[in-house]
């Protein structure tokens, strides 16, 4: 048995790849929920009906969907460069702060549309900055980013805790370790009263329309496309390789920073050492699972939160640790590594 | 300031740097002995975390410590062989494929740890490894406490440091291992297979990682709890570049990183008025340097992230 080269991609399997994998993933982790004493069909049926059941967990599946959509493109621009920025985590975090920092008084006194737009910019530019770092590094002396990034988090994540019990703690808090809050009329307006669901949802949906816009139509998102090609002969091709990713390392960590922005005045208003339950992590594997297609990203971005909002709710009723969706997701990304691997290679005796 | 470098002349600051090298030195060398392969291993985070939680687990469960720590380069040899089959065979993104074992040992391994004790309970305890001072050697001053009254793990990582150098650079095996990292096709023109070869080094690789994981647990500290290994694997990979893919220099930028390490947390006690989050910073801030100033130097192995399929070039 070997692996041959299919003279072209086959189409079925691209697109059959996302579901294939997904299958795949839920049923090597049926035998860790029997594990723990759960029957899985029966683990399963709960967590779509945590994700489904009601109206308030429809809201609260697509609330969590929201910033994966973002996170989620952050690792689709850079990915299709083959800049591998692993630091959204990182880049969400920067981006909740800034916009914690500059929206509690700074922007406060704006008109709110105005107010809204500035924090959102705030945490844009802050997750550009840091992945700028990593990505300059990589261009300059060749430092390979992926350690960069990943190390950066763990910087980022102390400078968080420095943040939230120092110069941003809010001084009403009781004690807790909490930035200062987002000024009220600076919060981002619900889409459905008395939900956590907000128009940060409809604003990541047209990030997406954009990302995929930059990366198709344009001049700069064909050049980052080369660049992930075949770095050597883009380069051949007069593309400024350098300046491309550059670019691309602006965009992405733009994505993951306005993640963290929308969080925090969508959701929470302020910023704690726990707003994230690894939303940069699980924006790559949203990208993954889309084929890093940016509009295939919305897609996986809401599967994603219904396994964890689902799995939330399972673990209430049936008592298989949440720790379950982690496993799913995490599974689901190497499964889907596979199904990728046989629409562009098949198996011949 | 007197205070800062009186530091320095403890006994106590030198075996903890001893004592924070260990797991560095075990996740070094398995990322090495797999990067000299030829396959990158972004799993190690995870097989460290996994590692911790087996030895940990199965010296809960009344297996002696020892036993603890089989168990828990079982279970990372497992994972590796996964990443092995995976990226070997199949030939699939290294990247992608370690950041997905990371992220599926990790979750794995919170999820076991969940089946096994509640939330809300204390992390119970075991009896995790004594020093065991080596008879007349640990009674020299200065140096009997630093080198000689260490726990058994760390004098099996130096050994196991001393050992991977001479394989690799010293027997047939070890050159192998380097061919399939530079050129698998000449491996194959000598009549070895190249996909053997890389899937045993990432199973051996991956097990030692996690030996570097199951320290923590065995006699670092005496429990488990969720995100003990911190980025070490990370740092490992960090130090593998740092040390130009050398044994060697993986031990000594281990103990460096690890004097570091061992410093800033006695200097929080001693500097007043400063953040401890910036002194916890360092370490980070001290790999992405030390990434810095190697650049461009370091020669990484020539097929290194380059799958190797029969046939194909």
């Amino acid at each position: 048995m070997r692996l041959e080269r299919r003279p072209q991609p086959s189409l079925t399997m691209t697109v059959a790849a996302p579901f294939a994998a997904v299958l795949a993933s839920l049923v090597l982790c049926a035998g860790l929920i029997a594990l723990a004493g759960v029957n899985p069909l029966d683990a399963y049926a709960e967590m779509l009906r945590g994700a489904f059941g009601s109206r308030l967990s429809i809201t609260e599946t697509l609330a969590r969907a929201t910033p994966l959509i973002l996170t989620g493109l952050a690792a689709t621009v850079a990915f299709r460069a083959r800049l591998w920025n692993i630091g959204g985590e990182g880049q969400f975090y920067v981006g909740a702060l800034a916009a914690a920092w500059l929206g509690s008084e700074a922007l406060a006194g704006l008109p709110p549309a105005l107010g809204i737009l500035g924090v959102m910019i705030a945490g844009m530019i802050a997750g550009a900055l840091l992945l700028l770092v990593p990505a300059f590094l990589r261009v300059r002396f060749g430092v390979d980013e992926v350690v960069t990034t990943l190390l950066t988090n763990f910087i980022v994540m102390l400078f968080v805790g420095m943040m939230v019990e120092g110069p941003l703690k809010d001084p009403l808090a009781f004690g807790w370790p909490q930035s200062v809050p987002v000024a009220n009329e600076l919060m981002l307006p619900k889409l459905v009263e008395r939900t956590r669901l907000h128009i940060g949802l409809l604003i990541a949906l047209a990030t997406a329309g954009l990302v995929w816009l930059m990366l198709a139509r344009t001049v700069f998102g064909a050049r980052a496309r080369a660049a992930g090609l075949s770095a050597g002969a883009a380069e051949f091709a007069g593309v400024p390789l350098a300046r491309t990713l550059l670019g691309v390392a602006v965009i992405s960590g733009a994505l993951a920073g306005l993640a963290g922005a929308i969080e925090v005045a969508g959701v929470k208003g302020y910023v704690t050492t726990d707003l994230s339950p690894g939303y940069g992590y699980s924006g790559i594997v949203v990208a993954m699972l889309a084929g890093l297609q940016p509009l295939g990203v919305a897609v996986a971005a809401v599967f994603v939160a219904v396994v964890f909002v689902g799995a939330d709710a399972m673990s209430r009723a049936l008592g298989a640790p949440t720790f379950i969706a982690d496993v799913i997701v995490a599974v689901s990304l190497l499964t889907m590594l596979v199904a990728l691997l046989f629409a562009t290679y098949r198996v011949r005796k | 300031m007197i205070e800062a470098l009186e530091i320095l002349t403890t006994a106590s600051l030198w075996a903890a740097v001893l004592r924070i090298a260990t797991p560095l030195i075990f996740g070094a060398l398995g990322a090495l002995i797999c990067e000299r392969s030829g396959v990158l291993n972004l799993g190690i985070e995870g097989i460290m975390t996994l590692g911790a939680m087996i030895a940990w687990l199965a010296a809960y469960q009344g297996a002696d410590l020892w036993v603890a720590l089989a168990a828990a380069a079982a279970a990372g040899a497992c994972f590796g062989l996964l990443h092995a089959v995976l990226t070997v065979p199949l030939g699939l993104s290294q990247h992608v494929s370690g950041l997905g074992i990371t992220l599926f040992a990790s979750s794995f391994t919170y999820y076991v740890y969940r089946l096994v004790v509640v939330v809300g309970d204390a992390p119970p305890t075991i009896e995790p490894f004594r020093p065991l001072a080596i008879p007349g050697l640990s009674d020299l001053p200065f140096v009997g406490p630093v080198v000689f009254a260490q726990t058994a793990p760390t004098y099996a990582a130096l050994a196991a440091a001393g050992l991977c150098a001479w394989i690799l650079a010293r027997t047939p095996l070890g050159l192998a291992v380097r061919m399939a990292g530079e050129n698998p096709h000449a491996v194959e023109a000598q009549g070895l297979n190249p996909l053997s070869i890389r899937t045993g080094a990432v199973v051996v690789g991956s097990a030692l990682m996690a030996l570097g994981g199951a320290f923590l647990t065995t006699a670092a500290f005496n429990s488990f709890f969720p995100q003990m290994v911190q980025g070490r694997g990370w740092i490992c990979i960090a130090l593998v570049v740092f040390a130009g893919w050398r044994p060697g220099k993986a031990l000594l930028g281990a103990l460096l990183f690890a004097f570091f390490d061992a410093y800033q947390l006695r200097l929080q006690h001693v500097v007043e008025g400063l953040p401890y989050q910036l002194f916890l910073m360092a370490p980070y801030l001290l790999s992405i340097v030390a990434l810095i100033a190697v650049a461009r130097r370091g020669r990484a192995p020539e097929a290194l992230m380059a799958p190797y399929r029969r046939g194909e070039r």
